[in-house]
Formats: C-alpha cells, sequence, structure tokens
C-alpha cells in the first residue's frame, strides 16, 4: 500500500509498525495490497442482494438456504470460506409475523464474505447492548416500525456464527426479473434494520 | 466478570447513530491495520481467537474501532517478542 499521505498520528504509528515488521520479514507491502484489492472487490452486500433474490424466485434455493445456507451458497458462486476461518452461516426468514435482526453483542461478528465490511453503527457499543434489550426502538431509530404484533428475533452472532436475513420480497415485483429484485434488497435489510 | 466488550442489554451508550453512504475504511490507515492483521493471521503471527482476545482485554469505548484493533496487534505483538 503505497499511497499514504495521512499525517495523523496513529496513521504514523501504522505505517512506523508495518515499517518494522517488513524489516523482520513478517509483513510484505504487495501481499497487503493485493490482500486488500481482493477484499474490496470480493466482499460486497451485492453478494448478499443475489442470494436473496434468488431466493424470491427459486423455492427450492430458498428451502435450501434455510436449511443448510453453507451449502446452499456455491449455487450462486459464493461461499463462507473466503475470511480467515470459514464460519457458519444461518439465514433467518422474515414473515408476516416475524421479523429477524442480526447483532454481535461481544464484537462485530458479520458475515463479511456476503455483506462487505459491516457499518460503524453495527460495532457500536450503542447498537449492541441495546438491540438484545429494545430491539423494537431501536429498529424505528432506523425508521422501521413494526406492527405491535410481529415478533422480533434478535440473534447474536460470534466466532463461529454468522447470520444474515432474508427480507420479504416486496408488493408489486412480480414482473422483475431476478438482478431487477436484487437491486431492492438492501444492505441494512440483510441484517435486519430495514424492511428490505 | 464480563470483560468490558459484553455490553449486551447495557444501558447508557446513547443513540445508535447511522451514518449515511459510509465508506468501508475511514481513512488509510484503517485499511492498512485491517490488512495488517489479515496478513498477520494468515502467517500465523498469531491466530484470530488471540486476537479477539488481545481486543476484548485491551479494548476502550473512548477509543474507535480500529484504534482498538491496532492495539490489539501492537500488544501481541510485543507479547509475542516480534517488536
Amino acid at each position: 500500500m503505497s499511497d499514504d499521505h495521512d499525517d495523523s498520528p496513529i496513521a504514523a504509528r501504522v505505517r512506523e509498525l508495518e515499517a518494522i515488521l517488513e524489516e523482520k520479514g513478517l509483513l510484505d507491502a504487495t501481499e497487503l495490497d493485493r490482500a486488500l484489492e481482493a477484499f474490496a472487490h470480493k466482499a460486497t452486500p451485492a453478494n448478499g442482494f443475489r442470494v436473496v433474490a434468488r431466493s424470491w424466485v427459486d423455492e427450492e434455493f430458498k428451502a435450501r438456504l434455510l436449511e443448510n445456507a453453507n451449502e446452499a451458497l456455491p449455487a450462486v458462486g459464493l461461499s463462507m470460506g473466503g475470511g480467515l476461518q470459514v464460519q457458519r452461516l444461518r439465514v433467518v426468514e422474515n414473515t408476516e409475523k416475524v421479523h429477524n435482526v442480526v447483532v454481535c453483542t461481544l464484537c462485530s461478528c458479520y458475515p463479511i464474505a456476503l455483506l462487505g465490511p459491516s457499518p460503524t453503527w453495527y460495532k457500536s457499543p450503542a447498537y449492541r447492548s441495546k438491540v438484545v434489550s429494545h430491539p423494537r426502538e431501536v429498529l424505528a431509530q432506523f425508521g422501521l416500525e413494526l406492527p405491535a404484533d410481529t415478533e422480533i428475533r434478535v440473534w447474536d452472532a460470534n466466532a463461529e456464527s454468522r447470520y444474515m436475513v432474508l427480507p420479504r420480497r416486496p408488493g408489486g415485483t412480480e414482473q422483475l426479473s431476478e438482478e431487477e429484485l436484487a437491486t431492492k434488497v438492501t444492505r441494512n435489510g440483510l441484517i435486519g434494520t430495514a424492511a428490505v | 466478570m464480563p470483560r468490558i466488550n459484553d455490553v449486551g442489554g447495557q444501558d447508557g451508550f446513547g443513540p445508535v447513530e447511522e451514518e449515511l453512504d459510509e465508506p468501508a475504511f475511514h481513512a488509510d490507515w484503517e485499511a492498512h491495520v485491517f490488512a495488517m492483521n489479515r496478513a498477520l493471521v494468515g502467517r500465523g503471527v498469531y491466530n484470530l481467537d488471540e486476537f479477539r482476545d488481545a481486543v476484548e482485554r485491551t479494548m476502550s469505548h473512548e477509543s474507535s474501532y480500529y484504534e482498538n484493533w491496532f492495539r490489539a496487534i501492537q500488544t501481541l505483538l510485543k507479547e509475542k517478542g516480534h517488536v
């Protein structure tokens, strides 16, 4: 990573440590560049959008996805093995009666392979502390007001297990193709802080 | 006793604030810290569980996410005698 113009103290400390590690042969700058490049191009929420769109048009795929997500992903050219360790993925489906939302109360566990890097709010103590005790209130802060009789299920991710929400297909989308459907899905919809 | 990272159900952290169109990294050094950690785990300098443990025992709610990561990386490298 060659392009450094950040003169903040922490940027300088990071550069300094990098230089020491390179000197000791523990790091290689081109390796860092490659890792980041691959990460930036491969891990984006577009992956999650494709999974959802396929589920909306293919009942068999959806059934497999809900049953064993890790085994279903290769059908859309994806896997959970791109990171530092393979994680078990569970996809949880929103229905008329149930809305799902994902958190990691201990840290920031998140299905990066399918959603890209997590947003800062997902990693914030404010979200992590409150969504488990007052989910309805937190969802309202995101502008998602659910009917009083909707059951909210909060899934707490951890080192080995990750969760992704399968949102409900919006009405009036019967004519759309799978690719068009994918454009209806949002990152927050896959976490559960948006309806879709 | 739970560590300070174990915040589930606690009060007092204020409202959730969402940043619109948030970039993956807010500064170049954050991307460097992210990539550095990946490379060090990939090379077996330390493993992911050691890294998580280091974040949990050295983190501060006053520091940003990647500041906490960087502190954890520095701590592990020191403890293992690399720096």
